[in-house]
């Protein structure tokens, strides 16, 4: 398999920046990449970007420079910044390319997201009548799996009160105030059993991120981080999704499972060999969920898993240490790629207050969205 | 005054009250694969009635009122129950879900086909399906 390395990383602080465009926000975090590498705009020969709601990325030539490069524009709702990732890599992989440039940027604007029901294939009464809702499909999922697993009310506030925790350590991330779980507990119920501080938002940011060959790296002396897998799925039959009016008797994986494993073949690893992990946490039970189908536990061990801080940052397996999507918030273009970011920083060892004090080997971060895709990314030293 | 209050079903293909109540899948021509909803248009499926009771696969409660469009429901906005309802030797249909109170809703409850009004605009009551606990009045 042939080698991609990332020699640059940069990103625009998550939250909300009032004054500047989604596309804006793109270019700073392409700008600082290319600093952080060393490199100039028309140094990149192929680019993959998207966001799902800020504007065509391609259209960054006009403020990047006009240099002619081939720029794809990725529409994968929250596994944006992973495919993004994916084309850039496959690119690098191909031998047609040396470096490349993954983007991911979004903003959008305050509340729950708006889906119409004929966007997604499905009929309009299921939208009329209150069915299509993303956060339902979060509590219902969860609630089944709390019942199956016994998973308690107090495990959801721990994983909430950890992001919020890493968040404040997070210079990019939105939320920086901790808050304890009994807050967390007694915030208004969205969708039982998931309160208002178990649930991320829709917000801004963006990441970009600088690939390239094994022999640009090496010319270049930047050899440091290697991505070992880099594994894109769609659903398999059985799998349940958001906006589903109705799930197959016959339950099959997600798409998140199959994804996992195809990445830990990729990089011939197995979850023991991770060091720290960035899991989809759009709400604290999917961090838990996820815990489970990435492979790092049985379904029922995160409850005692939690309750022993093994995935706070000096436990065992570090989880969403820059406080997830839970503290960043959900720009969907570039959550994928913040996750990578996040496991760049904590393999260089420049993470300051919220630094993983074990040493990093390998890496893992997984993004969902909907209607049913996962990413996953595998990096190494 | 007698108020004559018309009844709209919010989609035909979905379900019909008349002769009795019945909620509508598709099954594969090919392979007796049941799915939910049915599509008229999908040639692959003919039009059959699903099983009007089922368990309780999961549930929640909807707090906030979804954006409209394409939330169509009553407003001032009140919290509902939504939930998974498995059908045997069907499917696991998404519903709302009519309870007395939240409280009793718990997994693998045995629910059974109901109507809701969705909501109501002058003489006119725009009615969906639903499931609610076995045994408890319409």
């Amino acid at each position: 398999m042939k080698h991609a390395y990332i020699i640059g990383a940069g990103i625009h602080p998550f939250g909300r920046t009032e004054g500047r465009s989604g596309l804006e926000q793109g270019a700073l975090a392409a700008r600082a990449a290319l600093a952080d590498a060393g490199l100039e705009w028309a140094d990149i020969q192929v680019a993959y970007g998207g966001s799902d709601s800020a504007g065509r990325a391609d259209t960054l030539v006009t403020q990047l420079g006009l240099t002619g490069v081939p720029f794809v524009n990725v529409l994968n709702g929250c596994a944006t910044g992973g495919s993004a990732l994916f084309g850039a890599r496959a690119a690098i992989a191909s031998d047609e390319f040396d470096l490349a440039l993954a983007l991911g940027f979004d903003k959008h604007p305050r509340g729950a997201f708006d889906p119409k029901p004929a966007e997604w294939g499905l009929p309009e009464w299921y939208g009329a009548a209150g069915l299509m809702v993303t956060t339902q499909f979060f509590a219902m999922k969860l609630r089944r799996y709390m019942s199956l697993f016994d998973i308690t009310a107090a495990t959801l506030a721990r994983v909430a009160e950890k992001a919020l925790h890493n968040g404040a350590l997070a210079p990019h991330a939105w939320r920086r105030t901790a808050l304890d779980m009994g807050t967390i507990l007694a915030s208004p119920m969205v969708n039982d059993p998931l309160t208002k501080y178990m649930f991320c938002s829709p917000a801004e940011g963006a990441v970009a991120l600088i690939l390239a060959s094994e022999k640009k790296a090496r010319e270049l002396g930047r050899t440091q981080t290697r991505i070992k897998a880099v594994t894109l799925r769609t659903r398999p039959p059985g799998s349940f999704e958001v906006f589903a009016p109705a799930i197959d008797l016959t339950p099959g994986p997600s798409p998140t499972v199959i994804a996992s494993r195809a990445a830990y073949e990729m990089a011939g690893l197995g979850p023991r060999d991770i060091d720290v992990a960035q899991l989809q946490d759009t709400e604290a039970g999917a961090e838990i969920m996820h815990m489970a189908e990435n492979g790092f536990c049985e379904d029922g061990e995160q409850e005692h898993w939690l309750a022993a801080g093994r995935t706070r940052l000096n436990g065992q397996l570090p989880i969403n240490t820059d406080g997830g999507c839970i503290a960043c918030g959900e720009p969907i273009g570039a959550s994928g790629l913040r996750q990578v970011y996040e496991n760049v920083i904590q393999l260089r060892g420049v993470g300051g207050a919220r630094q993983v004090p074990n040493k990093i080997r390998n890496a893992y971060s997984h993004v969902y969205g909907a209607p049913g895709l996962a990413a996953v990314v595998i990096l190494g030293c | 005054m007698l108020r004559i209050v018309n009844i709209r079903i919010i989609d035909p293909d979905l379900f019909e009250t008349s002769p009795t109540l019945r909620l509508f899948g598709g099954r594969e021509r090919t392979t007796g694969r049941i799915v939910f909803p049915y599509a008229a248009e999908d040639e692959r499926f003919e039009r059959v009635p699903l099983p009007d009771r089922g368990t309780l696969w999961s549930y929640t409660v909807q707090r906030f009122m979804p954006k409209a469009p394409p939330y169509a429901g009553a407003e001032p906005f009140e919290p509902f129950a939504v939930g998974y309802v498995l059908l045997p030797g069907a499917c696991i249909v998404a519903a709302r879900l009519q309870c007395r109170s939240f409280s009793e809703l718990r997994l693998e409850l045995p629910m059974e086909l109901t109507t809701l009004v969705l909501r109501r605009n002058d003489d006119v009551a725009t009615v969906i399906y639903g499931f609610k606990p076995e045994g408890t009045p319409g």
